[in-house]
């Protein structure tokens, strides 16, 4: 009952604040919900910790892009596209990748997210280059592109809901756990990591494509980049909270309702030097979440909850 | 002495062996003429010198990997508030970047000492889903290293223009890039008195212990707390003279730090975890392949040289150079 009223609560959203600078920070949290729930599924769940993320977003905002300028094909096409290529892409950097363990394994993933940044870069021919790839936006209004990542955003959580649900999720939290023991009891680990990768790395596309659709400019400093893709869905991923479904919904609303909170200066309330440091105080959260709430807003919220109504009574049993 | 002659001759092929062996390939192809054979030289100086600030870098790095274990993402952005801190003595102060090594060394060892105690000590141990915990720490760290700075200072580009940025001594036809030689010599002195301290002295030997066995080192009485973050001050310290080191020869913005931490990861993973002369070794060969990049495919790829390391160490040797070098 829960998700159902939280979707129609954001259907009618837009329609209830109907200004362009809103609508804008809706999407834009919504996009991040797909991302961080993707990262979310491949490191909270199956426990591989990837900081390269922004290889599969790049990779759908240049199908996208590239769909475009070189075929002449309508970017929506992008959107189809956008998250096979972005799974291709997964099973060969999961081919290199997933015989590493941990902290390799993150590194790994930087690297690959790195050496695709610096492929758009160069292979100007191709990419564009630094130049980027610009495109006519179909939409005027920002209402039809809202529904549409809202769709992708529902379809994402769903999904992620149903293979946590199912023996799939098992699988994937059994390999967080102890992969040798997965292995051991004859789960084929390197097959459900995989598909794993290629969920997370389908709906990542996805939204990269969608990226491109709705701003109708990328280029590889902004979708290929280390800072502002792939560590900010892990951050979205630790402040919501890893292994939980709503756990990154919480912290997309969370990263970029602060950060725009701080950007304002609380809406134009606090002096002017506050909005020099949206991102500090976006960066300082992020530290004392994993000080004291390690598990995330949605993980933590018992522990929350014990402090907010510590004045309860408890009952001794 | 075996061991010397193993990794002195590993480093002769690695650094000078194999980029000849390319011209020469090259030469026999006919893509290359003698004059690639002069440009193949000074491009392997200016990799050696800039190959030791690396080196230094890396030393840092390891050392941190060595006894906390953990990868020190941060370590980047250490290097770029040590640059800040350099700058801010250059202008306000008008001293010389090397000579503000002597400040930027216990400036930046005291605010690694404050992260180590306050941000990373509570986080050993802790029960949690993912157990990468540290690393995002450093992430977060990073970040808001990062964001000070740039709360500070701005994102404007700063420089430091000393009276020798410009000039170079030349050895025969090859030139030796004045500050990047200083640079060189000063990190040389450095590292080798982390090598006197970490063998000589107390200190150093528990460092060494700590790094090979935990809970022997504690066994021996050796204060586990107190050692981890002091071996997370001292990286850094190394870290921040790397980067006073750096300031003459580079641009200065708070978004500085990311490629540094991405080398001086290579250069640990090229050299083996934990092993400083592996981190010595990768730094340089790290400093000598970019600058092969650069030179001979173009400087666009130049940070993708590190990656490809990267990649290859971890997938077809994965010990590092420690499996070569044995130390």
């Amino acid at each position: 009952m829960g998700p159902i009223f939280v979707f129609i609560l954001a259907a009618v959203l837009p329609l209830v604040v109907n200004h362009d600078y809103y609508q804008h920070l809706m999407i834009l949290v919504l996009i991040w919900v797909v991302i961080g729930s993707s990262w979310n599924l491949l490191a909270g769940y199956t426990g591989q910790v990837s900081f390269g993320h922004a290889a599969f977003f790049g990779i759908g905002a240049y199908t996208a892009g590239i769909l475009n300028t070189k075929l002449a094909l309508s970017p929506w096409w992008g959107m189809a596209f956008g998250g096979f290529t972005a799974i291709i892409l997964g099973v060969l950097i999961g081919y290199l990748c997933f015989r590493l363990r941990g902290p390799y394994f993150a590194l790994a993933t930087l690297a690959s997210g790195e050496i695709l940044r610096l492929i758009a870069n160069n292979w100007t021919d191709f990419t564009e280059g630094m130049v980027g790839i610009l495109i006519m936006q179909t939409f005027v209004s920002k209402l039809p592109y809202y529904y549409i990542i809202l769709c992708i955003a529902a379809g994402c959580i769903g999904v992620i809901y149903l293979a946590m649900n199912s023996k799939l999720g098992y699988y994937f939290v059994s390999i967080r756990e102890d992969q040798d023991a997965a292995a051991s009891l004859g789960i084929n680990t390197t097959l459900y990591k995989n598909v794993s990768l290629m969920i997370s790395s389908f709906f990542t596309g996805t939204a990269g494509a969608f990226y491109m659709n709705y701003m109708g400019f990328i280029d590889p400093s902004v979708v290929f980049s280390l800072h502002h893709i792939s560590i900010q869905a892990i951050l979205v991923g630790i402040i919501g909270g890893v292994a939980t479904l709503w756990g990154p919904a919480i912290g997309a609303l969370v990263m970029v309702g602060i950060q725009e909170l701080f950007r304002t200066a609380v809406f134009g309330l606090a002096p002017k030097w506050v909005s020099q440091g949206h991102a500090l105080a976006f960066g300082l959260l992020v530290v004392l979440t994993i000080l004291y709430l390690s598990n995330g807003l949605v993980g933590d919220w018992p522990k929350i909850k014990k402090v907010l109504f510590r004045k309860a009574p408890q009952e001794t049993s | 002495m075996l061991t010397l002659a193993r990794i002195l001759i590993v480093a002769g092929l690695i650094l000078v062996g194999v980029p000849y062996m390319l011209v020469g390939i090259g030469m026999v192809m006919g893509t290359m003429g003698m004059n690639d054979l002069f440009q193949m030289t000074q491009t392997i100086v200016i990799g050696i010198l800039i190959g030791g600030l690396y080196a230094l870098i890396g030393i840092g790095m390891t050392l941190i990997m060595g006894v906390m274990g953990i990868i020190n993402l941060a370590h980047g952005q250490i290097l770029m508030t040590s640059m800040y801190v350099t700058f801010v003595s250059f202008k306000y102060f008008g001293l010389d970047p090397y000579v503000s090594i002597l400040i930027s060394m216990p400036c930046l060892f005291l605010v690694a000492l404050f992260i180590g105690r306050y941000l990373l000590d509570p986080l050993i141990g802790r029960e949690s889903i993912l157990p990468e915990n540290q690393v995002l720490m450093t992430v977060g760290i990073g970040l808001c290293l990062t964001e000070i700075m740039r709360f500070i200072f701005t994102s404007n580009y700063q420089s430091v223009r000393t009276s020798y940025a410009n000039k170079a001594y030349y050895i025969g036809s090859v030139s030796f890039n004045y500050p990047l030689t200083i640079a060189f010599f000063i990190a040389l002195m450095l590292t080798v008195g982390l090598f006197v301290f970490l063998m000589k002295t107390d200190i150093g030997r528990a460092i060494r212990a700590t790094a090979q066995d935990k809970e022997a080192a504690t066994l021996m009485g050796i204060p586990q707390r107190k050692i981890t973050f002091s071996t997370y001050a001292l990286g850094s310290a190394l870290d921040a003279a790397a980067g006073s080191l750096l300031l003459p020869v580079y641009y200065l913005f708070p978004d500085l730090g990311g490629p540094f931490t991405l080398k001086a990861f290579v250069i640990t993973i090229l050299g083996g975890l934990g092993s400083t002369v592996g981190a010595i070794l990768g730094g340089l060969t790290l400093g000598v392949y970019e600058s092969l990049g650069a030179t001979f495919i173009s400087m666009g790829y130049k940070d993708a040289v590190g990656m490809v390391i990267f990649l290859l160490v971890l997938t077809f040797m994965p010990g590092g150079l420690k499996r070569v070098t044995k130390i």
